[in-house]
């Protein structure tokens, strides 16, 4: 500390913190999305930082599409018990039936476009102004155009030409009603800076990250776990695999990648010794256009 | 490792997301499935060749038009340093972008087209480096094979920007000549132009010294929140969170809570849930004071001694960002860091002309895109200080106050 030259992840920690109080200190009624998965457990590391020994000023809130890991919803679960924080959880299933929503077809149906009708009920059901994220700008090529407060209208849309200036470390919340901002306090970072965080941070994390055998199918290079959630078909290829997961969103287009790595070590390494991106590798859902991440996003997705 | 933030600026067609792309794949930084995205995307042009630029231009509309729209931040690492990009756009019309990236870059890259020289969208940006105090300005002086790297070509337009920069009063400036589209000084030494004897491109981002342009020497601490647990356990506890911007604070230190002008001394600091004997900007801490005194979000915490100026009446650099106009008698929010106060714009004092580089007196409004001086008088006193002086504490934003909107950058003096 005497050169008082601070290492990249405490910039980006500090950054990450300044973000969070800059929520608890212009919204009424802010959220945190947590799945339980690397990014969003992330978030809530950095929130205890920045409000202990203080409650958070928001809720966690799940938007659960019914196809989730168990190992994820457990530690879910779990976490915010041990903190002692509000778990707020709704269900794609719900609104499926509320709404008589059309659920996708054929062989990977996905709900992950249905998750979007779900959020926005639950903006509306409690309220809430801000809903705080885990997306990372290196994720996705839409996501790296997008602001750390970013507003979404009524119907939640995002609308990339009319983004406000963003500058310095000024972050404009000021909405009218009915609107609302997604906030994404880990946006400049990496895949790679979360592995080092956790490590640094010793943070934990659901047993899906690391190692283990499943029964997976294999199709176009990809590696899907085999769940009641997918169709399989006789030709299907189907063996048990060690693998692990870089992110960890619904069963149905989440893959899976052939991995020996059983710490966080390990999979450093891995991560830069690796060729492909985190979203490119693992979410067959991006493959389906060019700009599908763009799509969803201005209908409201996260 | 330290991290060095810069943006590429420079105007329509010449070549910055095609410099970043360039940047990233000589350096092996773009993933093979990227790689194929914008392989299978390329098929479409005539020559056969992968357009990198279509790495950073995300959305839809960008891809239809081939120019950026809107700020994309793209990351990478060698093994000597972690960079963050701001590609920003080029068009007069997405200005405001271009300044979004450039309020927290250590350096920027202005680009120039070799065959067309410095043009006006080169002294645009070259303003905005000068009036938002980017400490490092870096020439690359692009598309040299169009012009069989010709060395006049780039010798006069060094000359020529020099008169910029020094109109600009533009600190550390470097030239580089380069080719984005064919790699030439991005991270490999050209083959072609062995007259030039500089450092690659990628080579001055990984040594240039970023002796990080926070300022340690004066002590400025704006109060982000208020924890209070108010539990049994925790009944006293009352501390003051927010990210130093600038100086160093230590345990004992005497300071003054702005505006109430109330004294006080530093009992505790805390970095993550642990108590430290100092902490130092940017750090984001919590603060405890020796006594219970009425802070709240938007009061400043200053060591004594080292006062900020304190005033209604506020002169202040402004980048205009909306279609609105700015006019003298409208009224706005101004957003200095955690404060939100009303203020009124009372006077424009005179209008930057982008081209001349000169001061154009006697204007009523300014447009979109442009840079005045005015003067503000604000509903309640701001501490504050000189943007020139500490950049986190001396810049601020104007909000309409109808529609939202962040309408203007404001540089207060």
């Amino acid at each position: 500390m005497s050169n008082y030259q601070l290492d990249y992840l405490d910039q980006l920690e500090s950054e990450s913190i300044h973000i969070f109080r800059e929520v608890a200190g212009q919204f009424e009624k802010p959220a945190l999305l947590f799945s339980g998965g690397k990014d969003s457990i992330t978030l809530v590391h950095l929130a205890l930082k920045a409000f202990r020994p203080g409650k958070f000023p928001f809720p966690l809130v799940h938007i659960d599409t019914g196809h989730n890991f168990p190992e994820a919803l457990a530690f879910r679960d779990q976490l915010a018990e041990e903190l002692g924080e509000q778990l707020i959880v709704r269900k794609v299933e719900d609104t499926i039936k509320a709404k008589h929503l059309t659920e996708q077809k054929g062989k990977f149906a996905s709900r992950n476009q249905l998750q979007t009708f779900t959020l926005l009920d639950t903006i509306e059901e409690f309220g809430f102004d801000a809903c705080i994220g885990g997306a990372r700008r290196d994720e996705e090529k839409a996501r790296a155009k997008e602001r750390i407060f970013s507003v979404r209208d009524d119907f939640g849309q995002w609308n990339p030409k009319l983004q406000r200036p963003e500058l310095w470390h000024t972050y404009n919340g000021k909405i009218h009603k009915g609107e609302n901002v997604r906030v994404f306090p880990i946006s400049n970072w990496t895949e790679l800076d979360i592995w080092n965080y956790i490590k640094r941070e010793n943070i934990a994390l659901p047993s899906v990250y690391f190692s283990h055998e499943r029964e997976v199918l294999e199709y176009q290079n990809a590696l899907i776990a085999v769940s009641p959630y997918i169709q399989i078909e006789e030709n299907d290829k189907i063996s048990t695999r060690r693998v692990r997961y870089r992110t960890v969103g619904d069963m149905t287009c989440t893959a899976a990648v052939a991995s020996e790595a059983y710490s966080v070590d390990d999979i450093i390494s891995e991560i830069t010794a690796t060729r492909t991106s985190e979203r490119g590798e693992t979410r067959i859902d991006d493959r389906f256009s060019e700009a599908a991440m763009e799509d969803r996003k201005k209908n409201g997705y996260f | 490792m330290d991290l060095l933030r810069f943006l590429t600026a420079g105007s329509v067609d010449d070549g910055k997301s095609t410099l970043i792309g360039r940047l990233l794949y000589d350096s092996k930084n773009i993933l093979i499935d990227q790689l194929d995205a914008i392989e299978r995307s390329s098929k479409n042009r005539k020559d056969g060749s992968v357009d990198l630029a279509l790495l950073t231009d995300g959305l839809r509309a960008e891809r239809e038009q081939g120019i950026t729209i809107d700020v994309a931040y793209k990351y990478f690492s060698t093994p000597k340093r972690k960079f963050i990009i701001a590609d920003t756009p080029g068009h007069i019309q997405y200005t405001r972008n271009m300044v979004t990236g450039a309020s927290n870059a250590d350096l920027i890259i202005i680009l120039v087209d070799a065959r067309n020289g410095v043009v006006e969208q080169t002294r645009r940006h070259s303003l905005i480096a000068s009036l938002l105090n980017i400490p490092h300005v870096v020439v690359a002086i692009n598309k040299m094979d169009l012009l069989n790297y010709d060395r006049n070509a780039y010798d006069q337009i060094v000359a020529d920007y020099k008169k910029v920069a020094a109109t600009l009063k533009l600190n550390t400036v470097s030239y580089v000549p380069i080719s984005a589209l064919v790699g030439d000084n991005i991270v490999d030494a050209s083959t072609k132009m062995g007259w030039y004897e500089g450092p690659t491109l990628l080579e001055y981002l990984e040594n240039v010294e970023v002796k990080s342009s926070v300022n340690l020497d004066n002590a400025r601490f704006p109060v982000q929140y208020v924890i209070r647990p108010q539990t049994d356990a925790l009944h006293d506890y009352r501390g003051y969170a927010g990210k130093i911007e600038s100086g160093i604070y230590r345990k004992g230190d005497q300071v003054v809570v702005y505006p109430s002008g109330v004294e006080a001394t530093i009992e505790k600091i805390e970095l993550g849930g642990k108590e430290v004997e100092e902490a130092f900007a940017p750090q984001s801490v919590v603060l405890h004071l020796d006594q219970d005194v009425d802070i709240s979000r938007g009061d400043s915490i200053v060591k004594k001694d080292d006062s900020l100026k304190v005033s209604q009446d506020i002169d202040a650099i402004v980048c205009w960002m909306d279609e609105k106009p700015l006019s003298v008698g409208q009224k706005y929010f101004l957003q200095h860091g955690s404060k939100v106060v009303p203020a009124m714009v009372k006077e424009i004092r005179y209008k930057l002309d982008v081209n001349e580089l000169e001061k154009i007196y006697e204007v009523s409004k300014a447009d979109l895109n442009e840079v005045v001086e005015v003067k503000l008088k604000t509903a309640s006193p701001l501490a504050y200080d000189a943007y020139s002086h500490i950049r986190e504490s001396g810049g601020a934003v104007l909000v309409d106050q109808t529609s939202f909107v962040t309408v203007g950058a404001a540089l207060l003096q």
